[in-house]
């Protein structure tokens, strides 16, 4: 049975079972490599994508519970406002290192900007404390999502 | 991991190598990736558009030689990071063997720079020379009037682009010995403004791990393997799987070691893998529980050792320390850890038109994964190609003596017809449950002191699970009996330790072991620090001072020890922590890299404990690239500290009690507040790392605890043992 996905401003009939989860179908079906497979029971958030505008686990959301709505994954972030100048304070600050948690860390961070344009340190902790590194680059995370607020301001 | 204990042995595959390097320098472009491309040696390929490509022989897991590598080509031949790309260099040991390994090509024990530095600023400066001596013949002019700057030759009223002269240069012959650019002329080594070469990728979603290999017509395997080590199979159901749409079919592994379950994709063949019933024969299966572990290496410890590892007069030592005015002891217990890398392990194979075999791999160490593929589908080496890819953290996992995942999946693709590329793919849980793990040990330790607090005897045991023994690495890392790996960072501290004796027991092995992020230098930086902490307290006397005590006299090693330790504590204020706030300190050396961190901490025990900063020096020599190596202190130092805060792997039965992140718990954003690193300015030549930023981390933590609550930590991980933490 054919579902209807919108990602990215584009709509995708996606032919999988309505319990797949959305990450699958957004690596596997459609090719899009960005978004992360990290543990499969959302408590690393290396698979973050944006559901009508805020961070959800794609491993734990089911594509039967998204038709309607509008998914966006780190492929489109250079496009999005807030999503460029995190870009611009990661490549900045050189946050990454082995890079594979970073499309769902800037997915998150995104999303945190959104809602709240100068977040504290204590916020961006509180906000963030699901999105795991094992690299451990949180210091700068913090300090790339501190340089996006400053860039978004000026 | 570290390979440094044959000393011998590497050196006389160093010396090997050097003659590689100078041989292997081809003008020929025999080896060029492709026809338009010139390979002016195997480290810098040179197109005759101008393009310049390191080719970077360590694979990239996050520790930065893509940016080391390609930096110390693009300083030699005068580039901007900006007019240099890199590609990872194909499977090939007698092009990229690790120098300080032999003739095998691998990553690992915090070398990637220290084996490479001379190989690859020689391999640029050989470029330059060549590219100049070329335009020199072109022009008619004298090599000498020419220079190489920004991507153009200029001189004798001249100026052209590089790639003008690539068809020259490779009918010339290299330079013997290329001349190295003086310190003086240095841009980009050393210098902090220089960015890594993967950040934009990695920040866009287009950056190409091993688990984003999607290859037309690819099938997804899976394996279900046996919760209790060295279980087989002895049949399986797999009716359960049969309707679950993608499933394709399952297959009991040649060596029934597991069964493995091939689908269309990702999702069906973790559903079909859940679906599946297994019979297993568990007649030799793993059956001991961690307290049982834990219970061998305690007794070990009240047993005299196995290996005298220092070959100490231990009766003057206990003499010594029996008649000392104090004695201090503690026991310590470090449990089995896993490196759980991001990206869960993976690799792809196909078959290539010529029959060939290709994996697509983020791969650590390709000697290894190459001759085990050769080996299996009875191909010569030539045949088997590993193209390396991103590698999404590893921390050690991704290398292993046995080529573990790579052999499954060649043996899940030996059960295929062989026209369908298989990508092997492992979740959370199979890599918390299926093995390779930090050995557990146990260090028992005992320090007298005299009426003046100096140190009179140091009686140091040390017991657990042999990491070497019984794998290829044996001859590489066990010296009369003694696995290297084992005691690293006792008997060869730089402090100079009157009446020390080491001793070690090596326990069974319950289950399989692996190199973890610093090896050794995990559990023994922790008990050499966390003991000198207690004998400084014990002592009345300060941390800092009573250590220096013990790294007096001119030798480097003492020196350089005693600079990082200096320099952590000036620039964190030691002493003068605020009010509620208590610091504690460790040194160590490992990988040849001095480090110190002090940790500050706020709260105590019992209420809990916030780390409020963390402050670094580091000594590795010329700092190539100084914010890579920043980056590295603060990564090591947060998984130093993460998992000794609340992490341990436990079996039950020979079964592992843990499943996924929510209970193997990593650390998060809130749990360090600051972390602020200084780097020593030296001359020396450059070392590791990636590692060696994690052994002080713990212990540091540990003596600021006992800062605060008078309780030093000898048993982790301490949430367990006595700390709560806010």
């Amino acid at each position: 049975m054919a579902i209807s996905l919108k990602l990215n401003g584009k709509t995708h009939a996606v032919d999988a079972d309505p319990g797949t989860p959305l990450l699958w179908v957004i690596r596997d079906e459609l090719k899009m490599t960005g978004t992360k497979f990290g543990c499969g029971v959302a408590s690393c958030g290396a698979c973050t994508v944006h559901l009508d505008g805020a961070p959800v686990r794609s491993c734990q959301t089911y594509i039967e519970d998204v038709e309607g709505a509008e998914v966006t994954t780190i492929e489109a972030m250079a496009e999005d406002r807030i999503g460029a100048a995190v870009q611009q304070a990661w490549v900045e600050l050189d946050v990454v290192q082995c890079g594979y948690c970073q499309s769902g860390q800037i997915m998150s961070a995104v999303g945190l900007l959104s809602e709240n344009p100068k977040p504290s340190a204590q916020e961006i902790d509180d906000y963030m404390w699901g999105n795991a590194c094992r690299c451990a680059t949180y210091q700068r995370i913090r300090a790339g999502i501190q340089r996006a607020a400053d860039i978004l301001e000026a | 991991m570290t390979l440094n204990a044959t000393r011998r042995g590497f050196l006389q595959g160093a010396a090997a190598a050097g003659a590689i390097l100078l041989v292997g320098v081809r003008p020929d472009g025999a080896i060029a990736a492709s026809g338009d491309a010139q390979m002016m040696n195997p480290f810098v390929k040179i197109g005759a558009d101008g393009s310049v490509t390191a080719i970077v022989k360590h694979f990239e897991k996050g520790q930065g030689p893509a940016t080391g590598l390609t930096t110390l080509i693009a300083e030699e031949m005068g580039l901007r990071m900006d007019q240099i790309g890199y590609e990872f260099a194909p499977s090939d040991a007698t092009l990229y063997n690790n120098t300080l390994f032999g003739p095998f090509q691998g990553t690992g024990g915090s070398t990637a720079m220290a084996n490479s530095y001379l190989q690859y600023r020689t391999a640029g400066a050989a470029a330059r020379e060549m590219l100049i001596a070329a335009a020199a013949q072109d022009w008619g002019v004298e090599a000498s009037a020419l220079t190489l700057a920004e991507g153009m030759i200029t001189g004798a009223g001249k100026s052209a682009p590089l790639g003008d002269f690539v068809a020259t240069a490779a009918s010339l012959d290299a330079p013997a010995e290329p001349k190295l650019k003086d310190v003086s002329e240095l841009r980009l080594i050393g210098n902090p403004d220089v960015r890594r070469v993967d950040s934009a990728i990695k920040g866009n979603g287009t950056a190409m791990f091993a688990m984003d290999v999607n290859l037309p017509n690819q099938m997804v395997a899976m394996i279900a393997r046996p919760e209790q080590q060295r279980a087989t199979v002895a049949g399986f159901d797999d009716s359960g799987a049969r309707g679950i749409k993608g499933f394709i079919r399952a297959a009991t592994l040649p060596n029934n070691a597991g069964v493995v379950v091939y689908a269309e994709h990702t999702w069906a063949a973790m559903q079909a893998r859940d679906a599946l019933v297994v019979d297993w024969d568990t007649s030799a299966a793993e059956t001991r529980s961690s307290d049982e572990i834990e219970a061998e290496i305690r007794a070990a410890l009240e047993a005299e050792p196995t290996y005298n590892v220092n070959k100490a007069d231990t009766a003057a030592t206990h003499d010594a320390i029996d008649g000392a005015a104090q004695v201090v002891e503690n026991t310590f217990y470090f449990p089995l850890l896993a490196h759980a890398p991001m990206e869960p392990l993976n690799c792809t194979i196909e078959q290539t038109d010529d029959g060939g075999i290709l994996l697509h791999d983020g791969c650590q160490f390709p000697t290894g994964p190459h001759m085990a593929l050769a080996e299996i589908f009875g191909l010569p080496m030539d045949k088997v190609q590993i193209n390396t890819m991103l590698a999404g953290g590893s921390f050690g996992r991704r290398a292993t003596p046995t080529a573990d995942y790579q052999v499954e999946a060649a043996l899940a693709f030996v059960l295929t017809d062989r026209t369908r590329p298989v990508h092997l793919v492992w979740s959370r849980e199979d890599d918390l449950r299926s093995g390779y793990y930090r050995p557990a040990f146990g260090h028992k330790v005992r320090v007298g002191l005299d009426t003046q607090g100096r140190i009179v005897g140091w009686d140091h045991r040390i017991a657990g699970q042999s990491i070497m023994k019984g794998t290829a690495f044996e001859a590489f890392s066990v010296q009369d009996g003694v696995d290297h790996s084992s005691v690293e960072g006792t008997y060869d501290s730089p402090y100079r330790i009157p009446g020390a004796a080491f001793g070690l027991t090596d326990t069974e092995k319950a289950t399989s072991t692996l190199w973890w992020r610093a090896v050794g230098h995990t559990h023994t930086a922790y008990v050499m620090e966390v003991m000198m902490d207690m004998a400084a307290r014990a002592a009345g006397l300060d941390p800092v001072d009573f250590r220096l005590t013990y790294l007096a006299g001119d030798g480097a090693d003492q020196q350089r020890k005693a600079g990082v330790l200096r320099m952590a504590a000036e620039k964190a204020g030691w002493g003068n922590a605020p009010a509620g706030h208590s610091q504690g300190i460790a040194v160590h050396k490992s990988f040849g890299s001095y480090v110190a961190e002090v940790v500050e901490i706020s709260g105590n025990a019992t209420d809990g404990v916030r780390i409020e900063k963390v402050t670094c020096a580091v000594d590795c020599g010329v700092a190539v690239n100084p914010d890579v190596i920043k980056a590295q202190m603060e990564g090591g130092i947060g998984y130093g500290i993460g998992h000794n805060m609340r992490d341990r792997i436990t079996l039950t039965g020979g079964v592992v009690d843990q499943f996924n992140f929510p209970d193997y718990e990593p650390l998060r954003i809130s749990d360090i507040a600051a972390i602020d690193v200084h780097i020593v300015n030296s001359a020396e030549a450059p070392t590791g790392v990636g590692e060696p930023g994690t052994p002080p981390a713990a212990p540091a933590l540990a003596n600021a605890i006992a800062a605060a609550s008078d309780l030093h930590v000898a048993s982790l991980p301490m949430a367990d043992n006595g700390v709560s933490f806010v």
